[in-house]
């Protein structure tokens, strides 16, 4: 079974006078273990693609099936559910809590799941050990350098153990060596079956991945396979 | 979200900011210290109004001669045009009536005290020994007159304490001779300074049993007869009862008049609640106005922290848990702000009390609770609409803000 089925995904926005079409006439199958990147110019849909997937925006029309089940018509309350459980999200600049500690932030979504407080303590010491984080728990974001910060970011990303991560530019913040060290993190989180959906438009970046889509005005034009890696 | 951390997160949040979260705390905490100082007064006012008068007692009754009501041209009217006298006698029948704890008979007159050469006018009060209670008197020296007094008339007197002072000095007067008029009488006790009532001060008196007042006055007629019932509620009953007996004493003719004293505390009392219910609304206003204050830090809130919104979107939050964050977060702010009001509050009442000792300023429970309540209630009712605003953002636009 397909992690994710679109179909005819349409997205349109209202902007003043004209009509943006910002998705057109999606099609798109992606398997559970899956290393995705969304590569395009800034315009062509990218981001548009990567909310829908994430359940924070509903497409116009077509029908997008998350684990089998249409995503669509699922009440607000459900997509939070399925938000919380199944998908992590990185983002560019990180969208940390400012006024949060490193661990805070990182027991968020724990928090908002409703998890006990023990049960919470105990995923969140261990998601720090496993990014290296130990001794920034206690910090602030505007304590931290930018790759901890996006550290921070995937640990509290990953610590539900969702199936996706969504990662819109996670290195457009980033120096280089330090983008390396946060791909390098999203990968090997790919590489223990977690689907990892990278958008970007960095073409080594995007070369990283074991399949590229290219996006162009709202429609897929590229689907490329690494031919090595044989799970696509 | 466990309730608890939306306490905690709301806490976080509210903390996050504290200059906001302090004027606004602050603004709430006026409004409720205004309430209290308010209604302290208010309050204090009845109080002193009431007290005033329970200083005469509050379950008294009053018999005084003669008819009060103007009733027309009245048969009995035309029989007999000049009252009977209330008499002593009638002072002592009213003792047995069910009810009555205590009776004191008044008449008053004015006379001339002298001491050594010293010469004063007084006010002559002639009563019985239960008259101390009934008017709620202290003594400062000695005792006050004998009880089962009332036909014997002896020659013993009480006096005010500003008698004392200006006739004896420093000297203690008990035991010595006065002349009142032409009698000479041994005082025997003195009262309290600064008791009060019925329009005089009980500092300039002088106090001789009935009897020897009547016989000085050369009266039958008393000036009032005090009459102190067992308890407030049945003052009406008892004065059914007073009323039969007198009337039957004197030949089954009404003329005498029974007031009561708690007629006219009821009316004061009314009129000074209503007073300290608007003053409180007065300041209930500046209420509503920190209510106003809560909605507007919370949406501004509300805007600084949409990217924040749209982030715990992303991360699972449903618009309900959004939602009471706000809530929680503006209910926090303005319980918080609703306690310093109060110790505020007290703390202004407190000090208007040392300052103004006589002024009994303290807040009714009543006033605390409903400060605390419109706080609250305000505040939360004002946070709905930022709470709802924030629960309602896209957070695809909430995310993409930064």
């Amino acid at each position: 079974m397909s992690l994710i089925e679109l179909n005819g995904i349409e997205r349109t926005f209202q902007l003043g006078d004209s009509q943006v079409h910002a998705l057109r006439q999606i099609n798109l199958d992606i398997a559970p273990g899956e290393y995705v990147a969304v590569m395009g110019p800034s315009g062509s849909g990218k981001s548009t693609l990567l909310n829908l997937l994430g359940l924070l925006d509903r497409p116009d029309a077509g029908k997008y099936l998350l684990e089998g089940r249409d995503a669509t018509t699922l009440t607000a309350g459900d997509q939070a559910k399925i938000r919380s459980e199944r998908i992590g999200f990185v983002f560019q600049s990180f969208h940390l809590v400012p006024r949060l500690t490193a661990a805070e932030n990182i027991a968020l979504p724990l928090m908002l799941s409703g998890m006990l407080p023990a049960e919470r303590k105990k995923r969140v010491t261990a998601a720090l050990h496993d990014f290296g984080l130990e001794d920034r728990a206690h910090h602030r974001p505007d304590q931290l350098s930018g790759g901890q910060r996006q550290r921070v970011a995937i640990a509290r990303a990953t610590v539900m153990h969702p199936a996706m991560i969504l990662a819109d530019e996670p290195t457009g913040n980033l120096d280089r060596a330090t983008g390396e060290e946060v791909m390098e993190l999203l990968e090997a989180l790919n590489a223990t079956g977690v689907t990892l959906i990278v958008v970007t438009h960095d073409q080594l970046l995007g070369a990283r991945a074991a399949r590229r889509l290219t996006m162009l005005d709202g429609e897929i034009v590229g689907d490329e396979r690494k031919k090595t890696d044989a799970r696509a | 979200m466990r309730a608890l951390d939306t306490l905690s997160f709301a806490r976080h949040a509210a903390s996050g900011t504290p200059l906001r979260t302090g004027l606004l705390v602050l603004a709430m905490s006026i409004g409720v210290a205004a309430v209290i100082m308010l209604t302290a007064l208010g309050d204090g006012a009845r109080r002193y109004v009431v007290e005033e008068f329970s200083a005469i007692g509050s379950n008294l009754l009053i018999v005084l001669p003669g008819r009060s009501e103007t009733g027309g041209l009245n048969p009995a009217n035309l029989v007999t045009s000049t009252p009977r006298d209330l008499t002593a006698e009638d002072a002592a029948s009213l003792i047995q009536i069910t009810g009555v704890r205590k009776v004191a008979p008044i008449v008053v007159g004015s006379s001339e005290i002298s001491v050594g050469g010293k010469l004063r006018e007084v006010m002559l009060v002639g009563t019985s020994s239960d008259f101390l209670e009934v008017r709620h008197l202290k003594l400062a020296q000695g005792r006050f007159l004998p009880p089962d007094d009332v036909g014997l008339g002896s020659n013993v007197a009480v006096i005010g304490s500003m008698i004392r002072d200006e006739l004896f000095g420093r000297e203690s007067p008990l035991g010595k001779p006065i002349r009142v008029g032409d009698r000479r009488f041994r005082v025997i006790g003195v009262l309290s300074a600064g008791g009060r009532g019925m329009g005089m001060t009980t500092d300039e008196l002088i106090i001789v049993p009935t009897a020897t007042a009547l016989a000085m006055f050369d009266t039958n007629t008393l000036f009032r007869i005090l009459i102190e019932g067992r308890s407030r509620g049945e003052l009406d009953n008892l004065k059914l009862r007073v009323e039969k007996t007198l009337t039957k004493r004197h030949d089954g003719e009404k003329d005498f008049t029974l007031i009561t004293q708690d007629a006219v505390l009821q009316t004061f009392d009314k009129i000074l609640r209503v007073l300290t219910f608007g003053v409180a609304g007065i300041a209930a206003i500046s209420l509503a106005v920190a209510g106003i204050l809560v909605m507007n830090v919370m949406l501004v809130s509300v805007t600084q922290r949409t990217g924040e919104i749209g982030l715990l979107k992303a991360l699972g939050a449903t618009a309900s848990t959004i939602r009471n964050a706000f809530l929680v977060e503006a209910a926090m702010l303005s319980m918080l702000g609703a306690l310093i009001g109060v110790a505020l509050g007290e703390t202004g009442a407190a000090a208007l009390r040392q300052l103004y000792p006589v002024f009994p300023a303290y807040p009714p429970a009543w006033a605390l609770l409903a400060g605390i309540g419109t706080a609250l209630v305000t505040g939360i009712l004002f946070g709905v609409m930022p709470a709802r605003k924030a629960a309602r953002l896209d957070p695809v636009q909430a995310l993409s803000k930064r």
